[in-house]
């Protein structure tokens, strides 16, 4: 079902683009502890990521050739695909083009500092942590063991991510301020994450996907939560970007991609 | 007791190979060569993040770049674990921070050049780690207690990057063209700073007697080179790629290889801040220091209101 390897790359697009973002402050932090403990992190996204682009290879070597042929527009694929060998998590990582990627514009937000990175943690995993809740409910076998072993993990984040917000919510005068810029310039991406896509909506019917209308309220009364506990407001719902979900990127992908792929664009067909 | 009865309790203690532990007696001097000893050690690991974290962005497999995280995320525990070693000898880790920002303090002088290829990963695992585990394993039986006990768990992540670090040279020299000239360009430019490591010629160090005499050191420089360069000439061997060293040969006589002269001149070049990333490199580390000033402040002003309200609250009870 094309439905759900489109579904299946949405997952693993979002857990390796913000494993990404986050990999990023590695070397960078601002204490010891805190280094180790994204670094930490950004491991267990990038784990994540890996199992559903496995799972997602799975399905797309599983396709028919004339529908593999017009799935992805990158001419490396297309290369693999005329040569009739599989595509493996790597080939579905580093060779797509950007509008192929169907992570939320959320995760692909720069890192800025400690508060925009804080707040987008926050934000995408009080959504991951109910998503993945729902989703061991998954009648496809592999999605409920992603999310079954990835809930543990997930649970650490947003525990990290929530104490963090309170802390800097209610630390000092600046990190008052800091975070509250932070939460003004990304909640308008917070809205895509509960808005479902076709994909969503299509295997959502068919009891594999979650339906997000189940974990909307959940999302909204966690943030509150945790912010009255911060001493922080919940912005008004406002203007909310989308278009992630559907390959409509920001420009801030396009760098994370030439970065992320430079090798195997610049030295094709290797092991590595 | 007397001074003089300390010190002849703590050289027994010596003699019998006991450990020094942190509440023991010890030498002003023990204390003051170990805090160097050890804080420089922990800078090394922290600041050698750094040239790896460099690529871990662009890793070329998903596979290397899990691999390469945790690596580097080791390197960030092992800095921990040894600065928690020296806090025990009566410094803070932010004093020691202090030395490190303003320069006073060293770290290994090879985290000074730049990484520019993904094959940097491998050299750096397979050399760097590899020469950081010879200078590294003798100091699992030194006399100080936690800095002996933290260098235990040390070495064993150690000979896991260093595992993996052959592991990407092997994957490099068993492929394309473009990747073998990638592997032996990192082996050219990483060679002569690895076996620089081991420090200045025995000539120019004598070794001094206390940190011999005190297990800090167990083996001398030119002693740990040799055996670095012997190990590293076989696995060079299985690559298939060549050492940057034309006088390398085998000596039947000595048992040994022979090797060609070191350019000393460029290493206490790069000892002095000369290096091609000296500036860079603590910049670096400053920049991230102090831009997370208001991070660290946030964190005690909420942990300080958090205690006070638990106070009230218990007061009140
Ligand atoms: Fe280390
Ligand atoms: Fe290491």
């Amino acid at each position: 079902m094309k439905e759900l390897l489109k579904y299946t790359l949405q997952l693993a697009d979002n857990a390796l683009i913000l494993g990404h973002r986050i990999s990023e402050w590695c070397g960078h932090g601002p204490v010891l502890e805190q280094d180790i403990a994204l670094t930490n992190t950004a491991l267990d996204h990038l784990g994540q990521a890996r199992s559903f682009y496995q799972y997602a290879a799975e399905q797309f070597n599983a396709l028919p050739v004339s529908e593999k042929e017009h799935f992805f527009t990158s001419s490396a694929i297309q290369s693999i695909i005329k040569d009739g060998k599989q595509v493996d998590e790597d080939d579905l990582a580093y060779l797509r083009d950007g509008w192929d990627f169907r992570n939320t514009l959320l995760v692909e937000q720069p890192n800025k500092d400690w508060a925009y990175t804080i707040i987008r943690s926050f934000f995408y995993d009080v959504f991951n942590f109910f998503f993945y809740t729902e989703l061991q409910k998954s009648t496809d076998v592999t999605l409920s063991a992603i999310a079954e072993k990835s809930l543990k993990e997930v649970t650490y984040h947003l525990r990290w991510s929530s104490e963090w917000v309170i802390r800097l919510g209610d630390g000092t005068d600046e990190s008052a301020q800091r975070i509250n810029e932070a939460i003004a310039n990304r909640w308008q991406f917070t809205g895509e994450l509960l808005t479902m896509s076709e994909a969503e909506k299509a295997v959502a019917t068919s009891g594999i996907g979650v339906d997000l209308e189940k974990i909307k309220t959940l999302w909204k009364e966690r943030v509150a939560a945790v912010f009255a506990e911060a001493n922080l407001d919940v912005p008004a719902n406002g203007w909310m970007h989308q278009g992630g979900k559907e390959g409509k990127h920001s420009e801030h992908l396009g760098y994370i991609l030439a970065e992320l792929q430079f090798v195997q664009r610049a030295y094709p067909n290797m092991q590595w | 007791m007397t001074v003089h009865s300390f010190q002849e309790k703590f050289d027994e203690k010596i003699d019998r190979e006991d450990t020094i532990e942190p509440r023991d007696w010890m030498p002003d001097d023990y204390r003051k060569t170990l805090i160097r000893q050890i804080s420089q050690h922990a800078h090394s690991e922290i600041v050698g993040m750094l040239p790896e974290g460099n690529w871990i962005t662009r890793a070329p497999s998903l596979r290397r770049k899990a691999v390469l995280l945790a690596k580097v995320q080791d390197e960030g525990g092992h800095g921990l674990y040894l600065y928690s070693a020296a806090e025990t000898l009566g410094i803070t880790r932010d004093e020691m921070l202090e030395q490190l920002h303003s320069g006073k303090a060293k770290y290994s002088s090879i985290f000074n050049y730049p990484t520019t290829t993904w094959a940097d990963m491998g050299a750096i695992g397979w050399l760097v780690d590899g020469a950081a585990i010879m200078n590294q394993v003798p100091l699992c039986r030194t006399s100080y207690g936690p800095y002996a006990r933290a260098m235990v768990r040390v070495c064993k992540e150690e000979s896991f990057h260093q595992r993996q670090g052959f592991e990407i040279m092997l994957t490099l020299a068993k492929g394309t063209e473009e990747q073998k000239k990638m592997a032996q360009d990192a082996l050219d430019r990483w060679w002569w700073p690895s076996i620089m490591m081991f420090g200045p010629p025995d000539a120019e160090s004598p070794n001094s007697e206390s940190s011999m005499r005190w297990r800090i050191k167990r083996f001398s420089n030119d002693e740990l080179r040799q055996k670095f360069i012997d190990v590293t000439v076989e696995q060079t061997k299985i690559l298939g790629l060549t050492l940057p060293d034309k006088d390398l040969k085998w000596n039947e006589a000595r048992g040994h290889y022979d090797y060609g002269a070191i350019n000393w001149e460029e290493f206490w070049n790069v000892v002095k801040g000369n290096g091609p990333c000296n500036k860079e490199r603590l910049e670096t580390r400053r920049k991230a220091w102090e831009e997370g000033a208001w991070v660290r402040e946030a964190a005690l002003a909420n942990a300080k209101k958090r205690a006070e309200r638990k106070n009230k609250e218990a007061s009140a009870a």
